[in-house]
């Protein structure tokens, strides 16, 4: 077993009396597809706030073993985790740049680095050459990823006319054009039908097969869930219920119990 | 169709009505100067003839509607190589005007006015257009530009052209120090706030009396020169006059012509900047953040020195049109800075199309240029300026050229 990636340790989110992520602890490994599953309202978006840095979790830590070093999540800015820690995210209702370009979106992902190339844009103003070199790679880069979600056709269109589909695709290429080495997807398979479905498996085994970075995955669609997920961590009510291969979870009775309900102790007893 | 016909006659009717209602205590009563004493007359025809034109205007847009409805998109959006095309050609033609046989000392001084807010437009939309904050104080930044420039050559003796960095650098700190209580806002309550710090800054002017010179303002500004020649009748001792080095009779047109091209060339720097920035990470993150600003903290832009670098920005530029105000009038007061100025720099944004540069023009050309040549209908002069306005937002409800090109494309990409 290699080292994990990403390390949650004893994670508590509070919003007032509700404990949205009640001391919650598991871990993701390099290379893998890990799933965070769970019913409605079991805290896994919340869960994706605290490690992207929109949430500052009350309790806990969550550290990134990031190849150049261990990064503490709950102490950095949220634009810093993406900048530093090379964790990237995609959200649960699309949010693209709907009135730029399929392209500009993928180059204002790239943002850190031609911020750097341009010397904030100052040397960008005056035209030096370094940019257009850095911008040239930031187009092929762009046009990598295109060819990846089948959206080359689609370049130059604004991103919010897209087809759904599209929009879902795009904003995991936009998350990887930030070069990630943990990749956040919010139920990436909502609203898919089962042939696009499909191609998302294809598409997230390819990511992992070939950048070698960590997926982490809330989702719903147990189609997608247990083709292709590694390790499968399941919330219910905060609290973590069960971890493990799919195949084990599929047989936990824990699982089953939070999924499908069962006849209420009480009134049994 | 019956049914369509009725609806639009009871639409004309209703029109007509609210039209007489509003025109009945406006039009409707005068005051009439009699023998003994002043009385109040009726006026009442003018009443009926404000509701004919209400009403029979709704019926006929109400028609022309029906009738062009299901006939597709009227216009398509123009083509970018044409819109390139005018835009150089609005370049060439800006260029030759005050050379033109028609084109006298008071176009050359109106086409002035016009430009002033053009620029202060294309500094506006860097803000509005392109950031997305809504900032209704943008008058703030021309006030500091101008006053800067008035204070510093008065005080230090510095000259037009070492002042306008300055005044810009100056108007840029205030953007920013104005910046950081609007960056937590957003939407509506950003315009608010801006538009308070605008005010605030206004009213420092007006009762700082030992630096400003309260109300009654800076006179006697220093006019620019051209390169060190003064435009003035009898130059200054020990130098030379314009029209005397190049051997030409003193003509009062050289300095407007002259401040013409100064405004021509800061308008186009402007212009240019905008059209650059477009194409670089900032000016990128600029129009990510008006679109959405958790996605772009997801991918590692920080927000604040995205807002912060946009409002310094367009407030350097505000600086740079409000020293060459200041330089233009010779007197400046607070007066000129007023909450009427911030509203209509928006309006040419907002009637431009939100982020068009060529947009901005023309709507500048409409809500300034028009009012000027409008004066010869005297009394009417507003009544047209508001018809124009009202056939505008009818025509084209959201703004004049609203559709946005792309900075990069694919298909041009190396």
């Amino acid at each position: 077993m290699s080292e994990a990636l990403l390390d949650v340790e004893h994670v508590t989110m509070r919003f007032g009396g509700l404990f949205a992520v009640n001391d919650l602890s598991f871990s993701a490994r390099p290379q893998e597809i890990t799933a965070v599953i769970g019913p409605n309202g079991a805290g896994k978006t919340t869960l994706f706030n605290c490690i992207t840095g929109f949430y500052k979790p009350q309790v806990g830590r969550i550290t990134l073993n990031h190849p150049s070093g261990p990064l503490l999540l709950e102490r950095l800015d949220d634009y810093t985790i993406t900048r530093k820690a090379g964790v990237a995210r995609t959200f649960q209702n699309i949010r693209l740049f709907a009135r730029m370009s399929v392209l500009e979106n993928l180059i204002v992902a790239q943002h850190t680095r031609l911020m750097a190339a341009s010397a904030f844009s100052l040397a960008g103003l005056l035209g030096l050459s370094r940019y257009a070199q850095a911008e040239a790679q930031a187009v092929e880069r762009a046009r990598h990823w295109l060819d990846k979600v089948g959206l080359t056709a689609f370049a130059d269109e604004e991103a919010g006319s897209l087809p759904y589909g599209h929009q879902r695709r795009l904003e995991i290429a936009r998350a990887m054009c930030t070069g990630p080495v943990l990749l956040c997807l919010d139920e990436p398979a909502a609203g898919l039908n089962p042939r696009e479905s499909a191609e998302l498996n294809r598409l997230l085994l390819d990511i992992r097969a070939e950048n070698g970075i960590g997926l982490l995955l809330i989702e719903h669609d147990m189609s997608v869930v247990m083709e292709i997920s590694d390790h499968i961590v399941v919330l219910d009510y905060g609290r973590k219920i069960a971890e493990g291969a799919p195949t084990a979870i599929k047989a936990d009775p824990a699982v089953i119990r939070a999924y499908l309900g069962e006849p209420d102790e009480e009134e049994a007893g | 169709m019956g049914g369509k016909a009725r609806a639009l006659a009871v639409d004309a009717a209703l029109g007509g009505l609210v039209a007489a209602a509003m025109a009945l205590p406006m039009l409707g009563v005068r005051l009439e100067d009699g023998a003994t004493g002043l009385s109040l007359g009726g006026r009442f025809d003018w009443v009926l003839w404000a509701a004919g034109i209400v009403a029979g205007g709704r019926l006929l847009i109400g028609a022309l509607r029906l009738t062009l409805a299901g006939r597709g998109p009227s216009l398509p959006a123009p083509p970018r190589a044409l819109i390139t095309y005018v835009g150089w050609a609005m370049v060439a033609f800006a260029l030759i005007l005050p050379f033109l046989p028609f084109a006298g000392r008071n176009m050359v001084d109106k086409a002035t006015l016009v430009l002033i807010y053009v620029m202060l437009g294309w500094g506006l939309n860097i803000v509005v257009g392109l950031a997305g904050l809504l900032d209704l104080g943008f008058v703030a930044f021309y006030a500091v530009g101008a006053y800067s420039y008035a204070l510093l050559s008065q005080t230090f003796g510095l000259s037009f052209w070492l002042c306008l960095p300055l005044a810009g650098m100056l108007a840029a700190g205030f953007g920013l120090v104005l910046g950081f209580p609007v960056l937590r806002l957003r939407g509506d309550y950003i315009a608010i706030v801006t538009m308070g710090l605008g005010e605030i800054i206004r009213v420092v002017l007006q009762n700082w009396q030992d630096v400003t010179g309260g109300p009654n303002g800076i006179s006697g500004i220093e006019r620019p020169s051209f390169f060190g020649l003064s435009f003035k009748m009898v130059p200054p001792e020990g130098s030379r006059g314009f029209a005397e080095f190049f051997g030409l009779d003193y003509s009062a047109d050289h300095r407007v012509i002259f401040l013409y091209f100064l405004i021509l060339a800061l308008a186009l720097l402007t212009n240019l900047f905008t059209l650059r920035i477009r194409r670089l990470p900032v000016g990128r993150a600029w129009e990510a953040l008006r679109e959405d600003e958790i996605a772009c903290r997801s991918l590692g832009i920080n927000p604040t020195t995205v807002k912060l670098s946009a409002f310094a920005t367009g407030a350097m530029f505000a600086g740079f049109a409000g020293s060459f105000f200041a330089t233009r009038q010779g007197f400046i007061s607070p007066e000129s800075f007023t909450f009427h100025e911030s509203a209509v720099i928006l309006a040419i944004v907002v009637l431009g199309g939100m982020g068009s540069q060529i947009g901005i023009v023309l709507a500048a050309l409409l809500l300034v240029g028009l009012p000027e040549w409008f004066r010869e209908l005297q009394q009417f002069r507003m009544l047209a300026f508001g018809g124009a306005m009202v056939l505008i937002m009818l025509w084209k409800p959201s703004g004049l050229l609203s559709t946005r090109e792309p900075a990069i494309r694919l298909k041009d990409a190396p």
